[in-house]
């Protein structure tokens, strides 16, 4: 099961799932209405490296990491 | 060298400890960046979220780049509360030469707004209030979007 991790303002506990690729977390979150405002405009990053494939496969051991827009200083 | 602190930054002892640290390494510019927090639009101050492991990759990257230049780039965040008028930021870049310090700080700070993990809260009442609207989208924001 790979790791969604919600950061910052998502604020939501992390989640684990059965899935081979980003395509089918795509359509594991499409019925989540609240979430689909902001995956709008979110990034998504595997084992902390930014991505934007969604062909890109994954294992078990892999971490998603979902980051809302940011603004340090 | 990456510091995080929780809640505001001691901004003296920082910036002491950086230039004990790095006076006789021969640079002859150190250009620090204090970012403050101002009081405005009824704020008691900030608040700040940080994903370490891809600030820690992005602060790295940086410090090649900057290495490539013979310069060294300090950088101080706070997480957690940040009252008005006390610092939630110091960025700071050595050089043996003074512009190539000057041009590194901006393009660095730039950057650093743009693109670190770091999600910023309004203090307003005791409650953390997202900074949606001064907040800057990452590269490849909305590949889970469902179509349309």
């Amino acid at each position: 099961m790979a790791k969604v991790e919600f950061l910052g303002p998502l604020g939501r506990p992390s989640i684990e799932v059965d899935i081979a690729n980003l395509s089918e977390l795509k359509t594991f979150f499409k019925e989540d209405k609240e979430l689909q405002d902001w995956l709008s405009i979110c990034a998504v990053a595997v084992n902390d490296t930014l991505v934007c494939d969604l062909n890109i496969p994954l294992c078990k051991e892999d971490k998603i990491s979902l980051l809302p827009p940011v603004c340090g200083g | 060298m990456l510091e995080l602190h929780d809640g505001s930054l001691h901004v003296n002892t920082i910036l002491a400890e950086w230039y004990a640290k790095i006076s006789d390494k021969n640079y002859g510019a150190f250009i620090p960046f204090v970012g403050i927090v101002r009081d405005e639009d009824g704020i008691d101050g900030l608040s700040f979220d940080i994903y370490e492991p891809i600030l820690n990759n992005w602060f790295n990257a940086w410090q090649e780049k900057a290495k490539a230049q013979s310069a060294y780039l300090l950088m101080a965040h706070s997480r957690g509360d940040v009252l008005n008028h006390t610092s939630s930021y110091i960025a700071a870049v050595v050089s043996p030469k003074r512009k190539v310090a000057l041009k590194m700080i901006n393009d660095f700070v730039e950057d650093f707004k743009a693109n670190a993990p770091i999600w910023k809260y309004d203090l307003v009442e005791g409650k953390r209030v997202y900074a949606k609207e001064r907040s800057h989208v990452l590269s490849g924001s909305g590949l889970l979007k469902a179509d349309a």
